[in-house]
């Protein structure tokens, strides 16, 4: 189910503006990476692009080659939409769809499969996602309540259920945290060290304790200044990253001195 | 701290004490704004209590004085107008409402940014079209080009309650009337759709999109839901729009007191407002307390179909997204 991601040299575009340059990197499965930097470094982008979404942006277009357990997602005969059923993702903001029950949100991503699944095989998917995402115990009695009535953590959550009952072999979450208050974001990082067991996870933040906490490896990229675009400075154990980092743009970021 | 220290040594500073001046801006800006709050109210009630007054010699009288007139009782005389004028806007949100969704989603979701802003440009205009200039145009051009297809209906699938023979000679008949009628309501429609469908957050699209939807699922996942209030309230302008217009069906529609269903043939159901301003120029008396009755009745139309929209659109407020 979980699958590993290798990006070859990745340049990204919009338009004719180089957003990112040159990332090459090996995404290991059932295990997290978090990429941190400095705002604007291209991170999110880079995000984007691994599960196809930053193509929403007309004029976006890749050069280099990423690949899913040695598929290239960017042949020319892959479809973005089968990408994104394959790779999951979570936004900054808890998005729930707010014309839509709790049940109806977390079935959201299955309905557009047409998948025909009965009653009971629905019920039983909503709670198997709502388990995952540790939120079945708060919701069970009110299913059919609309999810923005939830707190911003629940309905974080409830995005998180939402995008593991696809089963997607990868999960990726652009600042999950950044909109929750402390207790939130304690149950969003203690749901993502159960949820590596099953999935490749790839966070980006801006808190770098939380790379710290919940990450095996951590990415940093930086830019030389705006307009420029972003790199990959250096990737490898959250650990070494953190104590003794290669690079001297690394140990200024971390150590706080710029960013 | 150091502030807390000032104040207390320095009472001339504390907020308390200082007098607050008199803001004239904000006293006008509040005095205009309830004032025109106020004369929507003022407005409205002059024209109910109007219409009302008026209409009260044509609806208290036997029907034996308005027979005596030749008119017949007011409510069969009212009945097939009332009808003509709901039917006739039915048909035209039937033709206007589904191009107008479909014009508003291709500005909004699919049109490249320029192409969408020219054609926003050309639909805003075509609201700008005196309704009598659509009047012109739908008697004299477009039912005559109309009347092929009227023939056709007839002949082919005249057996469909709709389409009984015979069809109408000249062209000047329901269905004409009512795709003039949308042509005049599309414009408000798509605008509004158009609005309401940009302001979709940007979230709710990409979470759809994230999920692997295409670009329509996203649509009917994302945009119509959210979009769902902001089209029953454009709809129902487009409808207000329709069930008053006057002029256009004045010239367009062949019009009688009969309530029928079919759209092609030469006898049509007229509208109230079309009616009144057919007979006004020559009626006096309890006539037109009468036409003035049917207006009445026209007023009561319209407040139950913006009660009943905004019925539909309260109903499910919990999931609008509004929280």
């Amino acid at each position: 189910m979980s699958k590993r991601i290798e990006a070859k040299n990745l340049d990204i575009f919009y338009g004719d503006f180089k957003a990112v340059e040159g990332v090459s990197m090996i995404i290991e499965p059932r295990a997290v990476t978090a990429f941190i930097g400095p705002s604007g470094c291209g991170k999110s982008t880079f995000l984007r692009s691994l599960n196809r979404m930053h193509e929403v942006i007309p004029g976006a277009s890749v050069k280099g080659e990423l690949l899913l357990d040695g598929e290239d997602l960017y042949a020319p005969a892959v479809d973005p939409v089968n990408v994104r059923r394959q790779i999951g993702m979570v936004f900054q903001r808890p998005n729930p769809f707010p014309t839509m029950s709790i049940k109806e949100n977390v079935l959201a991503g299955l309905k557009l499969n047409n998948k025909r699944i009965s009653a009971a095989e629905a019920d039983e998917v909503a709670e198997e996602a709502l388990r995952g995402a540790n939120l079945w115990e708060e919701v069970k009695n009110r299913l059919d309540l609309p999810g923005s009535g939830l707190s911003g953590g629940q309905q974080q959550r409830l995005c998180i259920a939402r995008a593991i009952a696809m089963r997607p072999s990868v999960l990726l979450m652009d600042e999950p945290c950044s909109a929750l208050d402390p207790i939130s974001t304690l149950a969003i990082e203690d749901l993502i060290g159960t949820l590596k067991n099953d999935y490749t996870i790839v966070i980006v933040t801006h808190n770098m304790q939380q790379a710290a906490r919940v990450s095996d490896t951590t990415a940093f990229f930086n830019i030389a200044g705006t307009g420029q675009p972003g790199h990959l400075i250096e990737m490898d154990d959250t650990k070494t990253i953190f104590t003794t980092p290669n690079e001297k743009a690394t140990e200024d970021y971390i150590t706080g001195r710029f960013g | 701290m150091s502030t807390a220290t000032h104040t207390r040594q320095a009472p001339e500073d504390d907020l308390a004490l200082v007098p607050a001046k008199p803001r004239i801006g904000d006293k006008v800006f509040t005095g205009l704004s309830t004032g025109a709050g106020i004369a929507i109210f003022v407005i409205l009630a002059a024209v109910a209590l109007f219409l009302i007054a008026q209409a009260f010699p044509a609806l208290t009288s036997t029907p034996e004085m308005l027979q005596s007139r030749g008119y017949g009782p007011f409510w069969s005389w009212v009945a097939p107008f009332a009808f003509g004028t709901v039917y006739s806007a039915f048909w035209a949100l039937v033709f206007a409402v589904p191009v107008a969704i479909g014009i508003a989603l291709f500005i909004s979701h699919y049109a490249p940014r320029r192409l969408a802003s020219g054609l926003g440009y050309v639909i805003d205009l075509l609201a700008a079209v005196p309704s009598v200039v659509y009047g012109l145009w739908g008697a004299n051009t477009f039912a005559a080009a109309l009347q092929p297809l009227h023939a056709w209906l007839a002949t082919y699938l005249g057996w469909f309650p709709l389409f009984t023979p015979p069809a109408s000679g000249t062209g000047r008949s329901m269905l004409t009337t009512s795709l003039v009628l949308a042509v005049m309501i599309l414009p408000i429609i798509t605008s509004l759709c158009r609005e309401v469908f940009l302001q979709t957050p940007k979230l709710h699209e990409e979470a759809a999109l994230a999920l692997g939807a295409t670009r329509w699922e996203m649509i009917c996942m994302a945009v119509f839901p959210f979009a769902r209030a902001g089209i029953v309230s454009a709809v129902m302008l487009g409808l207000g729009r329709a069930l008053g217009e006057t002029m256009a069906v004045a010239m367009v529609l062949s019009g009688a007191g009969v309530i029928k269903f079919d759209i092609i043939g030469q006898q049509n159901p007229n509208t109230i407002a079309a009616t009144i301003a057919l007979n006004f120029p020559d009626a006096s008396g309890l006539r037109i307390n009468q036409l003035i009755a049917g207006g009445l009745i026209l007023f009561v139309i319209t407040l139950a179909v913006n009660m009943l929209a905004r019925w539909i659109v309260r109903r499910r407020a919990a999931f609008s997204g509004a929280n």
